[in-house]
């Protein structure tokens, strides 16, 4: 197989505020009607004193061509999974973003309805929350949700908030005051449970990838308030002691968490809600396939168990007879986490995936994920310079992290390096230097709508560079040569004398 | 699968034996053996499908085309609005490229996200009059939420003075993320027949605890706040910060709160280009003033300029990553990792096409429009429009004295109209008072058949 002689647009596109000329527009607000005028003669006039804007806002002035142009060159300068290659970024689930669910989802009776209609008159949108809401519980095994969560993140830090209110309410807040966390862990985790006003404390993981049983035992106790895991774990491996996990975390009274960042490896094949947790959230732009739109919106729904659901966020969606309507009837709820709903437009395109692929398609989509994962670690865990640490002879989920650390050491390539010959080649980089428990870490997820051809090349790209670390070395670290810029100078994007965070001080900067 | 599935390539019987024979198994399941059996689920998920794409475009439509049509665009606001997006925004945001990319974690190959998104951090600035933004946060209310404890984190003070007419949602989100960090939020009176802020029950709430004062301009009543440079004074002379929340519509016609000292500026990015979307996804802003100690405090990504290492081009990068919690764990400023970023994209095209004139075009077409409309229902017998007298920019309150709020509202639903928001429930003090809310969207006829049905509902 050869390889592509990728090369990524560059236009040299300067940036909005260079292009355009005074007077110039790019929409035609519409004019008021004469009656109004007279009504109400200048309104400049009414505006109190003081509070009338003197000094525009120094917006670029631009027709809509060059609108439309410019952002069509950033776009060109851009890489998607639709438009890309292969785009293999471990634990974040870049699967194909259907194109229906795009359009559907632009359907005037979604995109113009506005969140304090009177429930009569919104149906359709109360009927598809509700339905993704029952498929939602269905599939991770659990028994009540709130849709509300804006991302994982906000999911996450939705269920750390459950678990306080499950404390505070049984007394025991002011002793439970730990979240334990696997060394493994997404920075979300921590950032979260902090963020709740808990401690964590990290639980190593031992050879085969797992939770040590062992150290758990040794760190929980009346002040537990939770566990945070996610499983299979951010190595791909399923921890097959959760079992006991969850024993040893609910014996003290603590809860199980969790986090849905790799539930589309076992879709149909295992469920949260047996394993023995008690809170769960989903990541909908991962498993559900809606679109990431270059870092959000997302959707991370909180589904728990009965003895959590009083403290749920309002309003939840109800149904009888056929009717929906929302329910703000949760005296003992955490309040609101989002002004609304949530990202429902986000959650109509994960409707539509689900029952696009209906419950026997999950199931195939996790097995092929499964399947997509294990033959990419296979054909490289034994090339020169990888390795699959951890968890040896396990067969992966839907990822399987690589180390490149003999490379680095004989060669002086770093997985940082290999990420961006990768690139150069058209393929995204997998996500690098996570988990933290891995050196030179690659993690891979290619998920199952990857086609074989694609695997097949993202190995051989994979192998390439392994030749060139052993032969040419200079080849692989001056990468990327092919994509928009090359090397980048992130010291002083951040420096405190050169930091540039908007135009106006851009302009202000001795450059 | 019976038969092989369009998402799934690998779905083909003979290619999926091909690279089960490749690996050395003969059973999907063998992959899954680290399942122990009593956690395997057996048998099948009960949801709906599959559907062909062909049965899907009907079963979608079907159920969406429950939602009524209405005459015209509801008189509903409060956080979320009815605003026209223009066919650009939407073109530019449906691109493969920026729409199925994830975030710009690899620099040399996303410089257009990373470019768009530092466009949309500078054109923010320009309408707030600040100086710094983030990347966004999920919405306004968790805009508050983050503002909050940014606000007590740099000050090492516990308590937020709040406008007591603030959104009652925004403020509920505001507790769930403040509680644990053991802020405390105090509602701050207001002049009853103006709306203002009392600004003698401030000073008399501002102790050393204070770590910052919060209004929103327009207020959720849709009344200007006037005395915003003595609240400012105010909270800066007891050394705690002003955080002011915005619709950025209105910017075109108000002064922005950069000129009137605030330190953080939030607010509701929606209006910028993006549907309403029955409430999300919606777009937080964020922003605050140019000093190296509240920068390090910022939530979120930010997105710089910078220059290739070879020094011959310009280059933009995530930034002060060390902020973020994929570095700093439980150190975090914040836990957020995806956030808004293509609907940051669309207020970015949006502002863009707007430029200075028609932003400020648009703010005296939305006034005047809401003004004719609240003049014209104030003249209703036994109505009255707005209960506050002071200055409305696009959304006022209607108090019915004749009839209910909620009969008002069915009446003019019956007619397919949706009326303004039932304040009721949320401020009973107000008693029977909705908040209506007119922009741009709404024509002239538009507003006349609202007036002209009201009159017949009150009238009935």
């Amino acid at each position: 197989m050869t390889l592509r002689r990728y090369k990524q647009a560059d236009w040299d596109e300067p940036l909005i505020f260079e292009l355009g000329m005074e007077g110039r527009v790019g929409f035609a607000v519409p004019s008021l009607e004469p009656e109004i005028v007279d009504a109400v003669d200048d309104i400049t006039e009414l505006v109190p004193d003081g509070m009338l804007r003197t000094r525009p806002a120094k917006l670029p002035e631009v027709s809509e061509i060059q609108v439309l142009r410019h952002y069509i060159h950033l776009s060109q300068a851009n890489y998607g999974v639709n438009s890309g290659l292969i785009y293999p970024l471990g634990s974040c689930t870049m699967k194909y973003n259907p194109v229906i669910n795009e359009v559907l989802a632009g359907h005037p009776k979604i995109t113009e309805i506005h969140p304090e209609q009177d429930d009569a008159s919104v149906q359709g949108t109360l009927e598809f929350l509700y339905t993704l809401n029952e498929g939602f519980l269905e599939v991770t095994g659990m028994d009540d949700a709130s849709l509300q969560p804006a991302a994982g993140a906000h999911g996450e830090y939705l269920g750390i908030l459950l678990i306080r209110a499950y404390h505070a309410d049984r007394g025991e807040l002011e002793t439970r005051r730990e979240i334990i966390i696997p060394d493994s862990a997404h920075g979300t985790n921590p950032a979260s449970a902090v963020m709740a006003g808990f401690k964590t404390v990290e639980v190593p993981s031992i050879e085969d990838g797992g939770v040590d049983l062992e150290a758990l035992k040794s760190v929980v106790g009346p002040q537990t308030a939770g566990l945070m895991l996610t499983n299979p774990n951010t190595l791909g491996i399923f921890d097959s002691n959760i079992h006991k996990i969850a024993d040893i975390v609910h014996e003290v009274g603590g809860l199980m968490y969790y986090d849905g960042a790799n539930l589309n490896a076992v879709m149909g094949k295992c469920r949260p809600g047996d394993m023995g947790f008690d809170i769960v959230h989903v990541n909908l732009h991962k498993t559900f396939s809606t679109p990431h739109g270059g870092g959000g919106p997302g959707a991370g729904p909180v589904g728990v168990k009965a003895l959590l659901a009083d403290f749920l966020p309002v309003p939840t969606v109800e149904e009888s007879d056929g009717v929906y309507r929302l329910s703000w009837d949760r005296p003992k709820t955490v309040g609101k986490i989002h002004g609304y709903h949530g990202n429902v437009n986000v959650m109509l395109k994960a409707y539509i995936y689900m029952i696009t692929l209906g419950g026997e398609g999950l199931k195939e989509a996790s097995e092929l994920s499964v399947l997509n994962s294990n033959y990419i670690a296979q054909k490289l865990k034994d090339v020169k310079g990888y390795s699959l640490p951890y968890g040896e002879g396990k067969w992966r989920m839907h990822e399987a992290v690589l180390s490149a650390s003999k490379m680095n050491e004989e060669t002086g390539v770093r997985a940082l390096n290999i990420s961006k010959k990768l690139l150069d080649y058209g393929i995204h980089a997998p996500t690098t230097y996570f988990p933290l428990i891995v050196p030179e870490a690659l993690m891979i997820e290619p998920t199952e709508t990857e086609p074989l051809e694609a695997l097949d090349e993202f190995i051989e790209a994979m192998k390439k560079i392994s030749e060139l670390a052993y032969s040419d070395p200079e080849e692989v670290l001056k990468a990327p040569t092919n994509t928009t810029i090359g090397r980048l100078d992130e010291v002083r994007a951040s420096h405190p004398k050169t930091i540039c965070l908007s135009w106006g001080t851009y302009c202000k900067l001795p450059l | 699968m019976s038969k092989p599935h369009p998402y799934l390539p690998n779905s083909v019987p003979e290619i999926k034996e091909r690279m089960m024979e490749e690996i050395g198994i003969s059973s999907i399941d063998e992959l899954y053996s680290d399942i122990p059996d009593e956690l395997k689920f057996r048998g099948e998920l009960d949801v709906p499908g599959p559907y062909s794409e062909a049965e899907l475009k009907n079963e979608v439509s079907g159920t969406l085309e429950k939602n009524w049509g209405l005459r015209c665009p509801p008189f509903l606001g409060g956080g979320v609005w009815p605003h026209y997006v223009p066919a650009v925004v939407d073109e530019i945001v449906s691109r493969a490229e920026f729409l199925t990319s994830y975030t710009p974690y690899q620099p040399e190959i996303t410089q257009g996200m990373l470019q768009s998104i530092f466009e949309y951090q500078s054109l923010v600035c320009e309408l707030l009059g600040m100086e710094v933004s983030n990347a966004s946060v999920y919405d306004w209310a968790t805009g508050l939420g983050e503002a909050a404890r940014m606000a007590s984190r740099l000050t090492r003070k516990t308590t937020i003075l709040v406008h007591a007419l603030i959104s009652p949602n925004r403020l509920s989100v505001m507790k769930a993320y403040t509680e644990p960090a053991g802020i405390t939020t105090v509602k701050v009176d207001y002049n009853k027949t103006t709306g203002q802020l009392d600004l003698e029950d401030l000073k008399e709430k501002m102790d050393d605890k204070t770590a910052a004062v919060y209004i929103e301009n327009p207020s959720y009543l849709g009344f200007v706040e006037e005395g915003v440079e003595a609240i400012a004074e105010v909270a800066h002379d007891s050394k705690a910060l002003f955080i002011v929340g915005v619709d950025p519509i209105s910017l075109g016609l108000l002064k922005p709160p950069g000129e009137y000292d605030a330190d953080i500026v939030i607010g509701e990015g929606q209006p910028l280009g993006n549907h309403m979307n029955y409430g999300g996804p919606l777009l937080g802003l964020f922003a605050c003033r140019n000093e190296p100690k509240m920068i390090r405090q910022m939530p979120g990504r930010m997105i710089g300029l910078t220059e290739t290492l070879e020094g011959s081009k310009r280059a933009f990068a995530m930034t002060l990553q060390t902020r973020e919690q994929h570095i700093r764990r439980e150190k975090a400023t914040s836990n957020i990792c995806s956030n808004q970023a293509l609907c940051a994209l669309a207020s970015a095209v949006y502002l863009s096409l707007m430029g200075p004139q028609g932003i400020r075009e648009l703010a005296e077409v939305v006034a005047s429009r809401a003004g004719y409309a609240m003049r014209r229902i104030g003249k209703l017998p036994g109505v009255r429009a707005p209960v506050f007298n002071s200055f409305h920019f696009k959304e006022f309150t209607v108090k019915f004295r004749a009839k209910s709020v909620n009969e008002a509202h069915l009446g003019l639903l019956d007619r397919r109209i949706h009326g303004g928001k039932s304040l009721v429930k949320e401020f009973p003090e107000l008693e029977e008072t909705a908040l209506y809310c007119v922009t741009e969207m709404h024509t002239k006829r538009d507003i006349d058949r609202l007036v002209s049905v009201l009159g017949e509902v009150l009238e009935g």
